[in-house]
This record gives C-alpha cells, sequence and structure tokens, in this order.
C-alpha cells in the first residue's frame, strides 16, 4: 500500500479561500457602485495597468532588482540546485538571474510557470550554504507553482482601484468643484458616496491582500519543504536572513525595492522577496513552527 | 480542479511513473546495434533523502535488502547538491536484472511514502572508443534523456541527439530540451 507523507493543511487552505472571497465580496460591492454611477471607465484604467503590471511582472521585477539572467556555465551551482528542484516537482525550468546587490534575498515572478524568473542575490548566495539555497529556490519555485503573481495581481486588484478612485475624487473636488456646481446639483454627493465607499473598501482590501500574502507566504514554504524534504535547512536560511536583515542599513533596503514606491500600490508587488517586505510575511516563529511540524511528520516511522 | 489548488496555494508532490523503467533493455539493445554502445552493469537511482529518523531507517533497510542476494553491494554517496546515489552493480549482460533492482528502489521509496522524492534513475553505457553515455530516466515525467558527458563539464550533444533517435522507439524520450539536465561524475556513469 502507497503511503504519503504529505499532510495537506486544511485550514490554511479554508482561510485562503475565505480571504478570496471577502476580497470579492468587496469587489463587488465597490463595482455595483461604479457601475452605478457610470465610473466604470476607472475600472478599465487600472484594469489595463494591471494587466500591464502583470504582462511584464518578470521584466519589471529583474530591473528593479538589477537582476540580469544567467547562462549554465555563468552559474552552473545555481542552475544545478534549480535544474534538480524542478526535476523533482516536475514543472517546467524558469530563467535564472542574479542581482548584484548584498542583500540577502531571492524572489521569483512571472506571469505563468512558463514565463517565471528566479533571481537570487550575491548576497544571499554568500551567505547561505547549498542546502539553504536550495530551501530558500524550493520556497520560490513553490510561488511559481502557486502562480502567486497572477493570483495576487488579481488579489490587489480591488485595493488599486479603491485607491485610484480615492485620489481621483480628491483631484476632482480641488480642481472641479466649480465645474460640478455649475452643472447638476447631484454631482457633490456622488463624489462623496464613491469617496466614502472607496476609502473603507481601500482599508479593507489593505488588509485583506496583506493576509493573503501571507497565507500564501505559508503555503510557499509548506510547498518547498515537502520538496526538499528538509524542513530544517528552509528553517534556518530564514533564521539567518531575518537577522541578517535586521543588522543591514536602510538604504540598502530601500534601493532594493525601488518600483514599490514607484507603483502606488506599496501593499502588493509583483515579486515575492523572501524578506524584503516583513509586513507581507508571516513571523518568523510562525514559518518556522510551520517547518517544525512538517520535520516531525517527515521523520514518522512508517506505519 | 487545477485553478482551485492554484487560488489555494497547494500542491500534491508528484510520484514516479515506475512501469516505463522497463523500456531499458530493448533500447540497450538497440544501442548495441545501431550505435556500438554497450551497457557496463551498472545503474543508480537518485533521490534527495527527508531529514528524520524514517528516512534513514528505510534506506538501511533498503540496502540490506539489496545486498541480500549475495551479488555485489549496492554503493550509497551523496554528491554536491545533497542528493543520495544509491549504484547498482551488474553483470553487464543482464540488464533486465539490474532495471529490476533499480525499479525495486524506486518502489521502496514509494511505498515508504518517499515517491516524491525520487529524481531519476539512469543506466550507464560506454562505446569502444571510450565514449560514456547514461541513459537517465526522470520518473516525475516517465520519460528518459540521454546524457553524454565528454571531458570536464562538456556534453556531447550530437551524440546525445545521435541516440535521441536512435532509441526513440523503444522509448518515450523527454520532448522538452530544458529538463535534459546535466549529472556530471553522477556514480554509474
Amino acid at each position: 500500500m502507497t503511503t504519503s507523507r504529505y499532510l495537506p493543511d486544511r485550514g490554511l487552505s479554508a482561510r485562503m479561500g475565505f480571504t478570496i472571497f471577502l476580497l470579492g465580496a468587496l469587489f463587488v460591492v465597490l463595482g455595483s457602485v461604479l457601475v452605478y454611477y457610470f465610473a466604470f471607465w476607472g475600472l478599465v484604467f487600472v484594469g489595463g495597468f494591471l494587466a500591464v503590471q502583470w504582462f511584464f511582472s518578470d521584466r519589471i521585477a529583474l530591473y528593479s532588482m538589477g537582476g540580469h539572467e544567467v547562462t549554465p556555465e555563468q552559474a552552473p551551482q545555481l542552475h544545478a540546485i534549480v535544474d534538480r528542484l524542478c526535476a523533482l516537482a516536475d514543472m517546467p525550468k524558469p530563467k535564472v538571474a542574479i542581482a548584484d546587490t548584498d542583500v540577502p534575498n531571492a524572489f521569483a515572478t512571472g506571469r505563468s510557470p512558463k514565463r517565471a524568473v528566479v533571481c537570487a542575490t550575491t548576497g544571499i548566495m554568500r551567505r547561505l550554504d547549498e542546502r539553504e539555497l536550495e530551501g530558500v529556490l524550493s520556497h520560490e519555485l513553490s510561488h511559481v507553482a502557486h502562480r502567486d503573481v497572477t493570483v495576487m495581481t488579481l488579489a490587489s486588484f480591488v485595493g488599486v482601484l479603491a485607491g485610484f478612485l480615492t485620489r481621483m475624487a480628491i483631484y476632482s473636488g480641488m480642481f472641479g468643484g466649480r465645474r460640478s456646481s455649475n452643472n447638476d446639483s447631484g454631482g457633490a454627493p456622488v463624489i462623496l458616496i464613491i469617496t466614502l465607499v472607496s476609502v473603507i473598501v481601500y482599508a479593507l482590501s489593505f488588509l485583506l491582500t496583506r493576509t493573503l500574502s501571507r497565507y500564501r507566504e505559508l503555503a510557499a514554504d509548506r510547498a518547498g519543504a515537502f520538496l526538499t524534504g528538509q524542513p530544517s535547512a528552509l528553517a534556518s536560511a530564514l533564521t539567518k536572513i531575518s537577522g541578517e536583515m535586521g543588522r543591514i542599513p536602510t538604504k540598502d533596503l530601500r534601493q532594493a525595492e525601488p518600483f514599490n514606491a514607484f507603483f502606488f500600490t506599496p501593499a502588493v508587488a509583483p515579486g515575492f522577496s523572501i524578506s524584503s517586505l516583513f509586513s507581507t510575511h508571516p513571523s518568523l516563529e510562525k514559518r518556522l513552527d510551520q517547518l517544525g511540524r512538517i520535520s516531525a511528520e517527515l521523520g514518522r516511522p512508517t506505519a | 480542479m487545477k485553478w482551485l489548488d492554484a487560488a489555494l496555494g497547494r500542491n500534491k508532490p508528484t510520484g514516479p511513473d515506475l512501469d516505463r523503467l522497463f523500456g531499458v533493455p530493448d533500447a540497450a539493445i538497440t544501442l548495441q546495434v545501431s550505435l556500438g554502445m554497450l551497457p557496463t552493469g551498472l545503474g543508480s537511482v537518485c533521490f534527495r533523502a527527508a531529514e528524520g529518523a524514517a528516512f534513514s531507517t528505510m534506506q538501511d533497510d533498503l540496502q540490506q535488502l539489496l545486498d541480500a542476494d549475495g551479488g555485489p553491494k549496492v554503493e550509497a554517496s551523496t554528491d554536491a547538491y545533497g542528493f543520495t546515489w544509491l549504484l547498482a552493480r551488474h553483470d553487464p549482460a543482464d540488464v533486465p536484472g539490474l532495471v529490476t533492482e533499480l525499479h525495486a528502489v524506486n518502489s521502496t521509496l514509494q511505498d515508504n511514502g518517499f515517491g516524491p522524492a525520487v529524481l531519476c534513475s539512469l543506466v550507464g553505457f560506454t562505446a569502444s572508443d571510450g565514449r560514456r553515455l547514461a541513459l537517465v530516466y526522470l520518473s516525475k515525467r516517465g520519460t528518459f534523456y540521454p546524457f553524454a558527458p565528454s571531458g570536464a563539464e562538456q556534453r556531447d550533444t550530437a551524440l546525445e541527439l545521435q541516440v535521441r533517435s536512435a532509441v526513440a522507439e523503444d522509448m518515450r524520450i523527454e520532448p522538452d530540451l530544458a529538463r535534459w539536465f546535466p549529472v556530471w561524475g553522477a556514480p554509474g556513469l
């Protein structure tokens, strides 16, 4: 009888599903207000903006991190690790890139597993040994397998739309006040309603997308640990990096994420770094707890 | 329900597909007839050992089981990437026996819940001019690819492509060339 050591986390799946449901419900609220007041163009504009961001996510993230693609001859070790992990996971091999920065970080991005790119910084490669680096890469490849760029782009749609509308409402309140008073007297309440709904939706979706992001990090940790069979190596990599991150001057960290400031949605960026955005990641304690449970499960004697 | 799994961020680790491993004996005959390459009698299985007592106990039991037949002992080694290789030696003429042994290793791993840990299995061949070749079996895909090292970290791509067309009827060759990853210095090569 074939046994499986893979233990699904139904609680995590349920929490993630519920978060996605709430985001969808928010979108329905915002969308119905918009359609009611004919602000359809905002929907199209934000949709198009996010579509472009999603479509070029690999190039945007690589460019902003200063990463460049490397051939197997240039980085044989990194390629060999990715080769093996992809063969274990039965997934197509993504492009492999290296960013020349001392910030210990790694990320995976791209709109589909076939168009994905995995990037490690020279800082992380210097600090981690091979097992730990493999753990980090298995975490990043799990993001690719879970299509996290697509899921998070869709999830952030509501928030970006609400943020966009809030800004537009403020601008039109500042510059368009005279026009609305000359025209229909019903103009002011419409802007007020849209602003109010947008602000509330923005606040809620901000919290929800971050919650979802944390769940997805846990899911990637879990899938990565099962892939390599070495949860403790990933745990040790996480501990090392979190310790190192605290000691690095903030200037480096800010340089590492310029495109978060560039887009007006800092909540979710289309790259999934292992440590640069603390608030989008679960606490180290939580991640280590989960990895510890997986380790115990893998070591369980065969029944 | 692939989209649902993606939405909920879960994926079941893939287990191996072992039946196609038995295509090797036919391919060995073809290689001998068309390219003059002979089996070396060496074969190996590569897997990622999981941490914890369960895996090491299973590996010890497995090695005892394989050594019980009185033939040459199975050798275990760990490569630079932390993967374990179990090397089996057989009479070069007995390719089916070698494949059966490789299959036993694979299925033992699977029966103990470590199926997803299997990376690949390979069978070694050599030509009279000293060129070496391995038929690598990607367990997760159920496909083979040829790997022919020539010198330090160089591949004899011409020979690999030659082998691909020669054995295409005996076994399923991995169509995605990006998955033909090199296994430098693998035991059994």
